[in-house]
């Protein structure tokens, strides 16, 4: 008798005990009184959607996708997957025009980048901002993120014989952030994975991993750019013994599990490829490569571990690499969400709950009082520091920074 | 990466295991799927009955305070049960006639706190009572939503409006010498039941609500700091997956998200729980140990696992893994030599080490001097 395997759900909501410990870790359940919550939108209702869908309950839109639910779920139930699939197979309202453009990161990069200035100005100006609330109903105390005036693509090709030089190589799934917004990161890559003895690849046309297109209900379009970048990685790991690279939290999380959780698209035989950078950085130097830091180097850190990172388990390297670094004082921030969730926190009607969600984190930083709050996460980046004014950088810019290059 | 021992949950067990062996200078790592069965803790240390200065010791240096004095507590429902090593805020009495007019607070819509069962079952007991309803809206701005009104979500607003209750309770308390009050203090800051027994005229006792366990929770986080702060290293949410085992040695073990980083030890403390925890399976046909497929101290005949009455002792409760004195288990009849089994996934195979808490800190202390003894 076969029993089990016929009692086993995709997502394994019949195996919730109803212990109700998710409900203690959601962070938009302790802010907002009109979410039902992990327990009750994702197992509990889940059972219900599936007699019938018309029990499909429009509050979902409300879930972060941070996953802390399951991360503390302690019966392996995929609580925020549940809720993501219920939301793009169940919810028949047509995304808003507004949440289409924060959604699609990498089309807005493209048309901004030319026009790079002029948008920057736009955009930080109060009573343009205004008038972005009243059109679009994005919050007007949010600041959009500056558009680089040269994408980091450009940059890099530019230098691919430079790169293929060296006798070890990764291929960079650098995102839209670091395209558009900030191409330093991926330069402050580069110039760690050089001093490993590594070059760095560009992928053959990456498309935006598509989790903002996930969130906002366009599973057609994301399903579409999950698949092209399944392909292009694919093709880079035909090369014996390369990698391929990331350095956003929430870039690397959909590329290996949204993709096949929620998209169906099956990326088996790529997903233990796909690493973010201060995990195959961590791995090199482990199996011996050595890096070389500036005597003269001394910060103290506070570091954030993003809840992606959390979800998959890999703040350890991140922390590791960073007390690694003799001038650094390593300093922990408590788990907590930052509230910003992408493009969550930029919609009008979050931005609240958004704040009241991170206030417990941005209270610690401002105690701690860091030279630097450290974080691979672009989002979180933004929210940290709009709201503390701490600056906050990427764990791999830090390496750069006190990297003793001579 | 390596450790000196790599430590399989992080339940009661696995993180009393972990502080014992960073305190002895150990190196080591606890790897748990998720939270644990302390979200579900009464307050009260099951099995220890006698007085236990070095796990008193080891727990207030976590900031954990327990009190020892044998006798009686009150559980959620009103009935009583034998303890004798409790949490501060959880209250033992000599015997269940602890006093003889009581004021039981509630707050209006929540459904997780059994005041009125709370007042049959003292009423039985021959105490007289009184039940009150708090508006939480009045305490505490914003107020909950119904989804909200959980033990948590109170506690927290609990954390700073804390002073506002005991004003209230002193207005509504007439002659009564004990107030009960539900376990939704004192999540953040552990010293806040004890401010509210200071500030209230009478005796105040916390009585247990639905779970998550507020005074678990609070237990869970501080000993969880006092590992990190020791320089353990938490992975949370992560899972064990596999091992390698090379004749009677564990190797390595594997973890779902670190998949090919393996984890590596001298030494391993598989702490996985019991059948809530999936620290042990059952199915129709057998109980096992998922994930060495350790040895088992079972009755192969399902019809001998449980008792038919549902309120009876159930026998399955009895079944764990086997392991010898020293909590060795062993896999197809061979030892393996650098394992230890603690806490509940040893159900009731060595009754001198107890049962619930009890088990889960004395089968822990043990392992973790067997380890710090090696040399
Ligand atoms: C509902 C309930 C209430 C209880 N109340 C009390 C009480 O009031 N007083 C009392 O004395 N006892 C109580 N107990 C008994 C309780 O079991 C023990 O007190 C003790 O907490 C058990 O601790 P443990 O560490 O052995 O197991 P658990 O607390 O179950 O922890 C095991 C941990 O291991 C994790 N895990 C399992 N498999 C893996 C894997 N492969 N990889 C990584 N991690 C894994 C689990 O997710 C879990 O987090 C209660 C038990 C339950 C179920
Ligand atoms: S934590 Fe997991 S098992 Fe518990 S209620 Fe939530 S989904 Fe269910
Ligand atoms: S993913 Fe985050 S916001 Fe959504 S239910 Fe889980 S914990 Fe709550």
């Amino acid at each position: 008798m076969q029993y089990q395997e016929y009692t086993q759900s995709e997502n394994n909501f019949e195996e919730c005990t109803k212990c109700s410990i998710c409900t203690v870790f959601c962070p938009v359940l302790q802010v907002n009184p009109l979410f039902p919550g992990p327990k009750q939108a994702g197992p509990d209702g889940e059972r219900l959607r599936l007699k019938d869908p018309g029990f499909f309950d429009a509050t979902l839109k409300y879930c972060l996708n941070c996953k802390r639910c399951e991360v503390a779920c302690p019966s392996g139930v995929n609580v925020a997957d549940i809720i993501q699939s219920a939301r793009l197979h169940y919810d028949q309202t047509p995304p808003k025009l507004r949440d289409r453009i924060l959604a699609c990161t990498d089309l807005m990069g493209k048309m901004a980048r030319p026009f790079a200035p002029l948008i920057n100005g736009v955009a930080s100006k109060e009573l343009p901002r205004t008038l972005i609330e009243t059109a679009l109903k994005v919050d007007h105390r949010r600041i959009f993120p500056k558009y680089g005036s040269r994408s980091f693509e450009a940059w890099l090709r530019r230098r691919q014989k430079e790169q293929a030089a060296f006798p070890l190589q990764v291929a960079y799934f650098h995102g839209c952030y670091v395209n558009y917004n900030y191409p330093q990161l991926g330069k402050d890559l580069v110039k760690v994975l050089n001093a490993l003895g590594v070059g760095v690849q560009l992928l053959d046309k990456e498309k935006c991993c598509g989790i903002a297109m996930i969130v906002n209900g366009m599973r057609k379009e994301a399903v579409k750019n999950a698949t092209h970048n399944v392909s292009i990685i694919r093709k880079a790991l035909e090369k014996e013994g390369v990698k391929v690279i990331t350095t956003s939290s929430t870039c690397t999380l959909t590329l290996r599990e949204e993709y096949p959780a929620l998209l169906d698209v099956d990326n088996a035989d790529v997903h233990d490829s796909i690493l973010i950078a201060s995990r195959y950085i961590f791995e090199c130097l482990e199996k011996g490569a050595t890096l070389k830091f500036r005597p003269d180097y001394h910060k103290r850190i506070a570091y954030h571990e993003p809840c992606h990172m959390e979800r998959m388990g890999w703040g350890i390297f991140s922390e590791r690499l960073l007390r690694m670094i003799p001038g650094v004082e390593y300093m922990p921030l408590d788990s907590n969400c930052c509230g910003i969730a992408g493009t969550y926190g930029f919609k009008k009607e979050n931005y609240d709950n958004s704040q009241a969600i991170g206030a417990a984190l941005f209270d610690q930083i401002r105690a701690v009082n860091p030279d630097i709050v450290a974080c691979d996460c672009e989002t979180c980046k933004w929210q940290i520091e709009m709201s503390t004014g701490y600056s906050v950088l990427n764990p791999i810019s830090i390496l750069a920074e006190a990297l003793d290059t001579n | 990466m390596r450790y000196d021992a790599v430590i399989i949950g992080g339940g009661l067990a696995g993180l009393t295991a972990g502080i014992s062996l960073q305190k002895a200078g150990k190196n080591t790592a606890i790897v748990s799927t998720g939270q644990n069965a302390l979200y579900f803790f009464s307050g009260c240390f099951d099995s220890i009955r006698e007085p236990s200065p070095e796990i008193q010791a080891l727990f207030s240096e976590a900031g954990i305070r327990l009190h020892y004095s044998p006798g009686v507590r009150l559980m959620p429902m009103g009935t009583f049960r034998e303890s004798a090593l409790a949490l501060e805020d959880v209250s033992i009495f000599p015997n269940p006639q602890f006093g003889k007019k009581v004021l039981i607070i509630n707050f209006m819509a929540y459904h997780d706190f059994f005041s009125s069962f709370l007042a049959e079952g003292l009423e039985k007991q021959g105490m007289e009572c009184r039940i009150r309803f708090l508006n939480l809206g009045d305490l505490a701005q914003p107020d909950l939503g119904p989804n909200q009104m959980r033990a948590v979500q109170i506690a927290r607003k609990m954390d700073d409006v804390w002073e506002k209750v005991v004003q209230e309770v002193r207005v509504l308390l007439k002659d009564e010498d004990t107030v009960i009050l539900p376990q939704v203090f004192g999540l953040k800051d552990a010293t806040i039941p004890e401010k509210i027994r200071q500030g209230i005229p009478a005796r105040v006792v916390f009585a247990g609500t639905l779970p998550p366990s507020v005074p678990g929770i609070r237990t869970q986080m501080l000993l969880k700091k006092r590992y990190e702060v020791l320089g353990g290293t938490y992975l949370m949410g992560d899972r064990v997956t596999g091992a390698h085992v090379y004749e009677d040695v564990v190797q390595s073990v594997v973890t779902k998200q670190l998949d090919r980083h393996y984890l590596e030890a001298d030494n391993y403390i598989l702490a996985s729980g019991s059948f809530f925890s999936k620290g042990l399976i059952s199915n129709p046909f057998k109980i096992y140990e998922p994930l060495f497929e350790l040895d088992m101290d079972y009755n192969m005949d399902r019809n001998t696992w449980y008792d038919p009455s549902f309120s009876n002792h159930q026998p399955y409760l009895k079944f764990g893994v086997k392991t010898d004195a020293n909590l060795c288990p062993s896999r197809g009849g061979v030892p393996l030599k650098n394992l230890y089994v603690i806490g509940s996934i040893l159900g009731e195979t060595h009754p001198e080490l107890g049962s619930g808490a009890g088990l889960a800190i004395r089968s822990a202390l043990k392992a973790a001097q067997l380890i710090t003894n090696q040399t």
